[in-house]
């Protein structure tokens, strides 16, 4: 449960304030699907990279399941991460010198998780994915779809309650985009919370609950129309 | 994380740049191998310079007329006089207990002539004390009789090259020689000794140190040299050989004692303090490839900007960050030192074979002093890049192609 109360976020660029968030209060309950559109500069990424505890709200409270982690020092940030939270991205970001397991079994690699263990897990995370004939493959090997596919079990992997996605399809052909999203929403039918952050009017119209951003403040907030 | 899985992700980032990470290894290597080769040689002379020394023994005292310390007040013409080294010196130290031998010893340059056959060589003036005082064995015949040094008799023993240089493998032994003129009759041949600081032992001949100082025209001494039978009674046997001269020279210390010790530690020190210079020299080239890997990770940070944003997203804390590229430079430097140290012994051992004379030595210490110098070089040049590996914001990182 991602609870955002007043929840404000600044940036100081040269001797100018940006007010990328203004004072966003919402609810996102377990198992929700939510598309998170708005036009560019609207603080979509930014709301993001918050809910993800990558970044730290300037003021207003972030409470994630009971918990306040808007003022979390680095370290319980990264726990966080690690444990709650899959992150999936339009460039994929995986690291090139590694196979498709190698790729999935990295967040586990942080986390201390024993070889055995870890290669299990990942085999697994790749036959959701539909990958287990890819999994020594190296991401120059791979389709585009097929490589947000290992992104999608690397982000799974390690159990997370919430899948945060910034464009996953931004970067694909239609097929492959829709191919991703079905895989994504299949996720969010098991009890994954998913948020989507897309320009695009057909993946954003798929979620359950569209937030629109503008300006930093959420305009409106509702199902697909 | 566990150590062995950041070890392999640092050495897979390592890997994946083949030809970058063999050219920086390359510089420490460099570093490295000049390091132990300029130490291995400055090594060897070391136990070049101390093996020449200690052949004669270590339990000896030489004394030489003459003071090299300028001690007390303006030298008077009083003080200034320097009393002759003479053999009743000599014989005067045998009476110290612990003392096993005093030997007088003069010396100079004369023809030694056989027949046809003629050479100028060294001729040492000493006494019967020779094989026990300096180690030296003979092989034929026998050394210098016993017998009152200050009547000496016209005998000589031969080293073994101005032996074969006289007679060639004609016997010698019973056979008459001139030296300087004179008749001496060979009684011996010496076992071969080799060279001493380039003087050959081997092309000498030794005769009684009366006779040299006839010889040589002279009424003194070169040197006494003087054995002792325990290292333990070094100290009360140069106070013994000091009070005693002083008595015979009127109380003046106008002579020179010098232990082998002490000359054994005076080279040593001035030895170590050349190879430690020597070794910062090849050091210089060491900070070099200390550059080389601190600009190759800091350009390697910046390459993998976004992957740090990656592995921040995925839950890796800041120290995990700072440890995965500290530990890339660090296996860097200690792969390129590993690499140095073999081509630095190769190079000694290649050397040892073109220059036989050439003294190189590596001792195994050096080589694991390379190693954890070049690993801790590895992580010097590593910190600052990274620290600012470790700094980056995440989403900033994340945004970077």
């Amino acid at each position: 449960m991602i609870e955002l109360r007043g929840l404000t976020r600044h940036f100081h660029v040269g001797d100018q304030t940006v007010h990328a968030l203004r004072a966003v209060s919402l609810a996102v309950p377990d198992g929700d699907y939510l598309a998170l559109m708005g036009p560019s500069g609207s603080g979509k990424s930014t709301l993001l990279h918050i809910l993800g505890c990558l970044d730290r709200p300037t003021s207003g409270s972030y409470v994630l399941d009971g918990h306040e982690v808007g003022s979390l020092p680095e370290g319980e940030l990264a726990e966080i991460r690690s444990r709650k939270i899959g992150f999936v991205f339009q460039f994929f970001h995986l690291v090139p010198r590694l196979t498709a397991a190698g790729n999935v079994e990295l967040p586990m690699i942080l986390a201390g998780i024993r070889p055995g263990e870890r290669r299990a897990r990942a085999a697994k995370a790749l036959a959701a994915v539909g990958l287990t004939d890819r999994a020594s493959h190296r991401p120059d090997q791979l389709s585009g779809g097929q490589r947000q596919r290992v992104a999608i079990a690397r982000a799974t992997v390690m159990g997370p309650s919430i899948l945060l996605a910034d464009e996953p399809t931004g970067n694909l052909d239609r097929a492959s985009g829709r191919e991703i999203i079905e895989l994504i929403e299949r996720m969010n039918r098991d009890g994954l919370t998913v948020v989507v952050v897309t320009h695009d009017p057909e993946i954003g119209g798929r979620a359950r609950r569209i937030l629109k951003l503008v300006d930093g403040r959420i305009a409106s907030d509702g199902g697909p129309s | 994380m566990r150590a062995i899985d950041l070890t392999r992700l640092a050495l897979g980032a390592v890997a994946g740049h083949r030809l970058r990470s063999a050219l920086t290894m390359l510089g420490i290597a460099i570093g490295i191998a000049s390091v132990i080769l300029l130490t291995s040689i400055g090594e060897g002379i070391r136990l070049y310079v101390l093996s020449e020394f200690t052949q004669f023994g270590t339990n000896i005292i030489a004394v030489n007329p003459g003071k090299s310390d300028t001690t007390g007040g303006n030298p008077t013409a009083m003080a200034g006089t320097i009393r002759k080294l003479t053999i009743e010196d000599a014989e005067a130290l045998r009476r110290i207990p612990q003392v096993e031998a005093s030997m007088p010893v003069a010396f100079g340059n004369a023809r030694v002539e056989h027949g046809e056959r003629g050479r100028s060589v060294l001729i040492y003036g000493v006494t019967a004390d020779v094989p026990r005082v300096w180690r030296f064995g003979v092989r034929h015949g026998r050394f210098l009789p016993e017998g009152d040094p200050r009547h000496g008799s016209p005998l000589v023993v031969l080293g073994i090259k101005l032996k074969r240089e006289v007679f060639g493998e004609d016997n010698a032994l019973g056979e008459r020689v001139r030296i300087g003129g004179r008749p001496f009759r060979v009684i011996g041949v010496m076992e071969p000794k080799g060279q001493f600081l380039n003087l050959d032992l081997d092309d000498t001949a030794f005769v009684p140190v009366a006779e040299a100082m006839s010889l040589f025209n002279r009424d003194d001494l070169i040197e006494i040299d003087v054995a002792f039978r325990s290292a333990a009674a070094r100290d009360q046997v140069v106070a013994d050989v000091r009070r005693i001269l002083q008595d015979r020279h009127q109380g003046e210390e106008d002579f020179t004692i010098t232990t082998q010790e002490s000359m054994l530690s005076t080279l040593d020190r001035i030895i170590g303090v050349v190879t430690k210079a020597v070794g910062a020299i090849g050091g210089i080239s060491l900070v070099v490839g200390a550059i080389g890997i601190l600009t190759m990770m800091w350009i390697s940070v910046n390459e993998s900007t976004a992957e740090i944003g990656l592995l921040r997203a995925l839950g890796a804390r800041r120290g995990q960050v700072l440890a995965f590229f500290l530990l890339q430079a660090a296996l860097l430097a200690t792969a390129g030192g590993a690499l140095g140290v073999f081509a630095g012994i190769g190079i000694a051992r290649t050397l040892k074979v073109v220059l036989p004379r050439l003294p190189v030595n590596t001792p195994l210490h050096y080589v694991f002093a390379a190693l954890i110098l070049s690993f801790v070089v590895g992580l010097l040049s590593g910190a600052l890049p990274a620290r600012r590996a470790a700094g980056l914001d995440p989403v900033e990182a994340l945004r970077a192609e």
